[in-house]
């Protein structure tokens, strides 16, 4: 090929061949482990887990429940007015994430908070009405949350993840 | 060191096979009549003593797998099934936990003897980088195989180390998600974790025998420092070397039964004999010991990305290892500078250790901080420096001097006054 390539400067018929099996054999790599990649998504047994239904009715005011959704424990808490109160009187501008406490909760359903319970730093389940802010507190590595589930201090770069959900009645979530 | 082969084929079936497949005669050249330097001291055995561990958890895990079931809500029974049904299951499975610890106790052991006499250095580069491959394949083992009892720190240590990843910029979510093949840690996270668990210790062996073979390529460091100048400077690997290997063995067995049989819930944590629950966190998490260092420099770092940033560093920085210092002496015996500074890093990285263990807070933090500073100077700063303004003592002109002294008459008297300092 070397000899070919000195010889003339247009390129060969081998050249060509070359090229062409080599995208060949590229491309026919790439698809045989492409299976071998997908395999580790998340399966259709996983994915059917991604919606479940809550009573809210017995939750109490300044309490919170947890429910597992896909896994991982989902935080609903019914805050109280104090609660509510802290969480819209900070300054977006002291916030790591900022993020209204509107943003946070469904139109005038302010004292319906609804979390992922998994802090957004190592996946930790964070303890509730805990930490400087009284919203939650992360005991692995420190991160302290307020009572809109917005990280304050602490290693976490993320507030509390909110999940899709929606008011199914004035007594029942559905999450997912 | 791969001279013309000493080996002769006693019977008709050896010569029979030589032809075709000369095992025995590599087996021969490598392990009977390969030479050795003959100032060796205890600090060497431990390259035989981590190819006992291996085999030993290969073993006792091959075994372990014919009575666990790789499932959330089995795995957890299945280990205690083992403990309390299986003839002998107590011990295979004493054996297989501790025997991860006495592994890392070893391969500490070893890496530092290579940091002390400058084993990494040329042309020793490559066997030190695949030593380091093998390390993180140890590393990964060890920790996959911690999940699988599935217990309450199998599972957060679990979450803690896959969420290493999601803070990767862009792309960190998809490959948590890959890893768990879910939303979280579950059975799919326990089913591939496991799997990987019985292949990595095969990669491992497959590396060591690189590793190996590079050694015999370059030949053993000694601790001089000085390569070889001749066969007076050499003894051959059987009995010498294999002796001595085997009697360390046997201390380093009687350590291992002590753990085994006395004290077999020593290293661990009693948080694992917790059922796995997904919705409580213990308060207070922390990998095993030997990953403990690298913990407390994740935790050191106030920020998600630059804490796994330095822990990931502090691994990757020994693969450089061989270009930061650049003095052209080994062994430190002849590096007083060097020596010292050997010393604090072993130190700091007891230290790190130790606050790895501790809650993360308050002085611990700070105290985490200082050292994990200390630990990237020791290799960035440190040892570039010493290199350059260190004056090394002269070293002897031989291995055999070093032993025997100089050859200053015709009867050489065994530890002469101007043998360089042992230690």
């Amino acid at each position: 090929m070397a000899e070919n390539a000195s010889t003339s400067p247009e390129p060969t018929r081998r050249d060509f061949l070359y090229l062409a099996t080599g995208a060949t054999a590229g491309v026919a790599g790439i698809g045989a482990v492409w299976p071998f990649v997908a395999q580790l998504q998340p399966d259709a047994s996983q994915l059917a887990l991604a919606s479940v239904e809550v009573n809210i009715t017995s939750i109490q005011r300044g309490q919170a429940i947890t429910v597992m959704w896909r896994g991982r424990p989902v935080f609903v808490r019914h805050r109280t007015e104090e609660e509510i109160t802290a969480a819209r009187g900070v300054q977006l501008s002291q916030l790591p994430d900022p993020q209204s406490d509107d943003a946070r909760h469904k139109a005038n359903r302010g004292q319906w908070l609804v979390l992922v319970g998994v802090c957004t730093h190592l996946g930790c389940v964070p303890i509730g009405t805990a930490g400087d802010f009284k919203g939650w507190f992360c005991p692995c590595h420190g991160s302290h949350y307020d009572t809109s589930g917005r990280i304050r201090r602490g290693p976490a770069p993320r507030n509390l993840e909110i999940p899709p959900y929606e008011f199914v009645s004035d007594t029942s979530i559905r999450i997912g | 060191m791969s001279g013309h082969s000493s080996y002769i084929p006693k019977s008709g079936i050896e010569r029979w096979l030589d032809v075709r497949l000369p095992v025995v005669r590599m087996m021969h050249d490598q392990f009977v009549s390969f030479p050795t330097p003959k100032n060796l001291n205890y600090w060497w055995t431990f390259g035989g003593i981590l190819m006992l561990c291996l085999v030993t958890q290969i073993i006792s895990g091959i075994v372990l797998v014919m009575h666990y079931t790789p499932h959330t809500s089995l795995a957890f029974a299945s280990v205690e099934h083992i403990m309390r049904n299986v003839e002998y299951g107590w011990l295979i499975r004493y054996i297989h936990q501790n025997g991860a610890s006495m592994f890392f106790i070893a391969v500490y052991i070893h890496i530092f003897r290579g940091m002390y006499y400058g084993s990494y250095k040329e042309p020793r580069e490559v066997l030190w980088i695949l030593g380091v491959i093998i390390f993180l394949l140890m590393m990964a083992t060890a920790f996959m195989g911690y999940v699988l009892p599935w217990g309450q720190m199998s599972f957060w240590g679990a979450t803690v180390i896959t969420n290493l990843f999601s803070a990767i910029p862009i792309v960190g979510n998809t490959i948590t998600s890959l890893l768990w093949g879910g939303f979280s840690v579950d059975n799919p996270t326990l089913n591939r974790l496991f799997s990987l668990h019985y292949l990595l210790p095969f990669m491992i062996l497959g590396v060591v025998i690189l590793h190996v073979w590079a050694l015999h390529v370059s030949g053993q460091n000694n601790p001089t420092g000085v390569e070889p100048k001749s066969s007076k400077d050499m003894v051959p690997f059987t009995p010498y070397a294999t002796v001595k290997d085997g009697f360390a063995m046997v201390c380093f067995i009687t350590l291992f039964a002590y753990f085994v049989f006395f004290n077999p819930g020593y290293l661990g944590h009693p948080d694992n004999y917790i059922p796995a629950n997904p919705l409580v966190t213990p308060a207070h998490i922390v990998p095993e010991w030997y990953l403990l260092p690298f913990y407390a420099i994740l935790r050191a770092i106030p920020d998600k990305l630059g804490g796994v940033i330095a822990m990931v560093g502090a691994i990757a920085i020994l693969f450089f290892l061989p270009w930061l210092d650049r003095s052209k002496v080994k062994s430190a015996r002849y590096r007083p500078l060097f020596k010292q500074a050997f010393w604090v890093f072993a130190v700091v990285c007891v230290g790190l250790g130790y606050l790895g263990a501790m809650p993360a807070e308050g002085l611990y933090v700070t105290m985490a901080q200082i050292l994990t500073f200390y630990y990237f100077a020791h290799f960035l700063i440190i040892l570039p420096l010493i290199g350059v303004f260190e004056t090394p003592k002269p070293l002897p002109a031989s291995i055999s001097e070093s032993v025997l002294g100089p050859k200053t008459g015709a009867s050489t008297t065994a530890g002469a006054p101007a043998a360089p300092e042992r230690n």
